[in-house]
């Protein structure tokens, strides 16, 4: 029993991932009608916005120690960074949050990456058939890749949780099972809460306010909308902008789960899509429930129990499931009448 | 008036006269015919053929591996400080090229794919007439490389590739391997792990569903094993999975004391990670402190891991902090030219252009068998791991070989490993036979 706690807490944080970045592809799809690959370079571009606040923040003063030489008889640097320099135990704390500050790096960055994105490149691809839109987003995506890798390299770059959150939080003393049974990360449950709280603010703000009003008027009759007087092309910009920062936001909370390299966008992005595909094409709820769905059969068929039974079921969980889904309900499981059936 | 008739035998006769002598120019100019084997440098330079992972996963190893051999050219050339050579047994080498010829390279980037190597190595064999091709950052690469040098009929430098299948079932005479393998490791790594964790443990394998993981599993289970561990379990998992948590929670409860990561690169970076975040490093089970050992370290891929790896024992082939006479030797020149100390894949492929040099020097040719006799049974020292040899059998290299841990207290960002152990070389060798195949005869490519 504790074991399958253990994977319901996995699956719920994996699929935190998933359903983030399937709902920026979902919105993007939805209003603009463009099927995005290069929405995990967008996951990975937030998470180096978290590499790059750490970076900046550990810029170094040098002072040269002419006492002691390096093994290949160079003076030897001691190294500082300047904010623990000038700030004391403050530039430490911040050091230590770094991720967590990251966000507010990250939001204005990946808002303007993604409008440049719509407005550069994208726009222009938005009659033309799928196939073609694909292939310059996914040749977008790698663009993207080997920018950040020439920068960065391609080793990943640790980055920690601030030290608070290092540690374990034991959820069996909360369910009645002895304590230390089942004790669980505790970055990877505030990562859950941090994703469900960043899908209900785009819920909220699509369904509360004016401008997710006019967007959701736009994704079901884009035409009527546009004859109303309302500048639909503006707001769907805006729109691509948001789904790029949720993304980014999914990338830099991600990051001292997984340490960030040029890469991980692409592991995302195909699992992504399936989530998008199982949830149904266009639909909001759909991929995100498919995502925290699929993150918990995942985690379930990596049991050794399962395995045992059905070898390498871990493997291909997630596509066995979309082709059953597919099969049964060809729309996926909240699919819309009409999207991608023309 | 003679009458001009068509038999069917003329016909056949003529045709096959006509195409031996149209074909005979091509056969007598062509490079494998008038060198007597495959790229024979005619002029005053030979080239060297460098396939390294100039993209992909690796791409930061595959550098550090370029820039190894760019100043093994340098010092076989005569330029710079000499490095190694100046502290190398062998003194074939003058300075002045090989063979009186100067050292050129080509370079191919292998993308750590196989397909994607072979087509690099075969273009630098075919279009820039590489007599050697060495490098490379996986095992899959490396046996795949070395099977089209078998083919072509040129020599094979293995880069860093740690599957006893490269020198081992999958080994050709054309191959040579100076890094160790799992078999090694695992010889190496049972008897510190018995030290410091005792001899009634309980293991649980993490492993990497390909070759090198397989080796990996088979050897340190082996050695654990005949210690008097336990396995409790041996879980295969995808190359590059990212999130290894579904395959760590498991472990929380599975009564294993030890993790053992039979990962390497990013899979090595995430698993252990992920394994610290879990609390495995600080957990108790059965009374005992939970340990994790990650049997083979990079340290460039160490540093990828930040402060996880404080404490975790693993083997690695050299490492810079070595003190001997040739470590100092590299280091210093490495150091010198890049501002920064070379990793132990820079190392085994720096050492492993200047023995090929070296055994061209020896032999007085370039050719594959003649080059490949001049480096079975080689014995040196000089070159950073102690005395060692190239085995004739296998075409392995005996060294010795270092268990690492990762350090408490780093001084810098390279200084992440501390050598806990020197294993000597007896400790680490065993008979050709026990890894299987056969070398084969050598191919000069005609």
């Amino acid at each position: 029993m504790d074991a399958i706690l253990l994977q319901i807490l996995n699956g719920l944080d994996k699929g935190g991932a998933y359903a983030l970045i399937a709902l920026g592809l979902t919105i993007i799809f939805g209003t603009l009608g463009v099927v995005n690959f290069a929405h995990g370079a967008l996951f990975m571009l937030g998470a180096f916005c978290a590499v790059a606040v750490k970076a900046v923040l550990n810029i170094q003063m040098v002072t040269i120690d002419p006492t002691k030489m390096t093994p290949w008889g160079a003076p030897m640097e001691i190294r500082q960074p300047y904010v623990e320099v000038w700030f004391g135990d403050f530039g430490t704390t911040l050091l230590d949050f770094s991720v967590p500050v990251s966000i507010l790096l990250a939001i204005p960055i990946m808002l303007i990456i993604g409008i440049a994105m719509e407005r550069g490149l994208i726009r222009y691809f938005y009659k033309r058939p799928h196939a073609e839109q694909i292939l310059v987003t996914f040749g977008l995506a790698i663009v993207l890749q080997e920018i950040v890798k020439s920068y960065f390299g391609a080793n990943p770059i640790p980055q920690p949780a601030p030290d608070m959150a290092n540690g374990m939080i034991d959820f069996g003393i909360l369910v009645g099972f002895d304590a230390g049974n089942v004790v669980y990360p505790a970055w990877r449950f505030i990562y859950f809460l941090f994703s469900t709280a960043v899908i209900a603010a785009v819920f909220a703000f699509l369904q509360f306010t004016t401008f997710g009003m006019v967007v959701r008027a736009g994704m079901a009759d884009r035409e009527t909308v546009g004859l109303l007087g309302i500048d639909i092309d503006r707001r769907f910009t805006i729109v691509f902008g948001m789904a790029a920062v949720v993304a980014g936001l999914a990338g830099t909370m991600y990051t001292p789960i997984l340490s960030p390299d040029y890469h991980m966008g692409m592991d995302f992005l195909v699992l992504s899509f399936v989530v998008v595909v199982v949830g149904g094409m266009g639909s909001l709820g759909g991929a995100v429930s498919a995502g925290f769905l699929l993150g918990i059969l995942q985690s379930f068929a990596s049991m050794n129990e399962v395995k045992a039974i059905l070898p390498g079921i871990d493997q291909i969980i997630i596509y066995l499931i979309a082709v059953v889904v597919l099969l049964v309900r060809p729309r996926g499981l909240m699919g819309r009448r009409g999207v991608m059936e023309q | 008036m003679s009458e001009f008739k068509i038999t069917r035998r003329g016909l056949l006769q003529s045709t096959a006269a006509a195409g031996a002598v149209l074909a005979a120019p091509t056969i007598f100019s062509s490079k494998a015919f008038a060198a007597g084997y495959l790229n024979e440098p005619k002029g005053k330079t030979v080239t060297f053929g460098f396939n390294v992972p100039q993209t992909g996963a690796y791409a930061d190893e595959g550098a550090d591996e370029l820039r190894a051999y760019q100043l093994a050219v340098e010092h076989i050339n005569g330029e710079g400080d000499g490095g190694m050579l100046n502290t190398f047994s062998s003194k074939a080498l003058k300075g002045n090229g090989v063979n009186g010829k100067k050292v050129v390279y080509v370079t191919g980037d292998t993308q750590t794919k196989s397909d994607a190597a072979r087509a690099s190595a075969k273009r630098m064999i075919e279009k820039d007439g590489a007599i050697m091709i060495t490098g490379g950052s996986s095992s899959g690469v490396a046996i795949a490389v070395q099977g089209l040098c078998q083919d072509a009929g040129v020599i094979f430098m293995a880069g860093l590739t740690h599957s006893n299948d490269t020198t081992g079932k999958d080994k050709r005479a054309n191959g040579f391997r100076h890094f160790f393998n799992t078999e090694m490791t695992g010889a190496a790594l049972a008897p510190v792990l018995k030290k410091n964790f005792g001899s009634d443990r309980v293991a649980y394998h993490l492993t990497a569903d390909y070759t090198w993981g397989w080796s990996q599993e088979g050897s340190i289970k082996k050695y654990t094993e005949e210690l008097g561990w336990k396995t409790a379990s041996a879980v295969r998992t995808p190359l590059g999975a990212g999130d290894f948590s579904q395959y760590i929670t498991p472990v929380l409860n599975s009564g294993a004391d030890v993790l053992v990561l039979n990962h390497y690169g990013r899979d090595m970076v995430n698993s252990l990670t992920q394994a610290v975040q879990f609390g495995l490093r600080d957990k108790q089970v059965n009374g005992k402190d939970f340990a994790i050992v990650v049997p083979l370290y990079s340290r460039l891929m160490a540093q990828g891991a930040g402060e996880n790896v404080k404490g975790i024992f693993g083997s690695t082939n050299w490492h810079w902090s070595l003190q001997d006479e040739g470590s100092q030797a590299f280091v210093k020149s490495f150091g010198k030219k890049y501002g920064f100390p070379p990793s132990q894949a820079a190392h085994t492929t720096y050492c492993q252009a200047i023995l090929y040099a070296d055994a061209c020097q020896r032999a007085g040719t370039f050719r594959p068998s003649g080059v490949g006799k001049a480096l079975e049974g080689f014995k040196f020292d000089g070159l950073g791991n102690g005395p060692t040899e190239y085995r004739a059998e296998d075409h392995q290299c005996f060294k010795d070989v270092l268990v690492v841990k990762g350090k408490e207290n780093p001084t810098s960002k390279f200084d992440v490993l501390e050598v806990v152990e020197v294993t000597p070389r007896a400790q680490v060798e065993y008979p050709a036979s026990l890894l299987g195949g056969e070398l084969g005869p050598y191919n000069d490519g005609k």
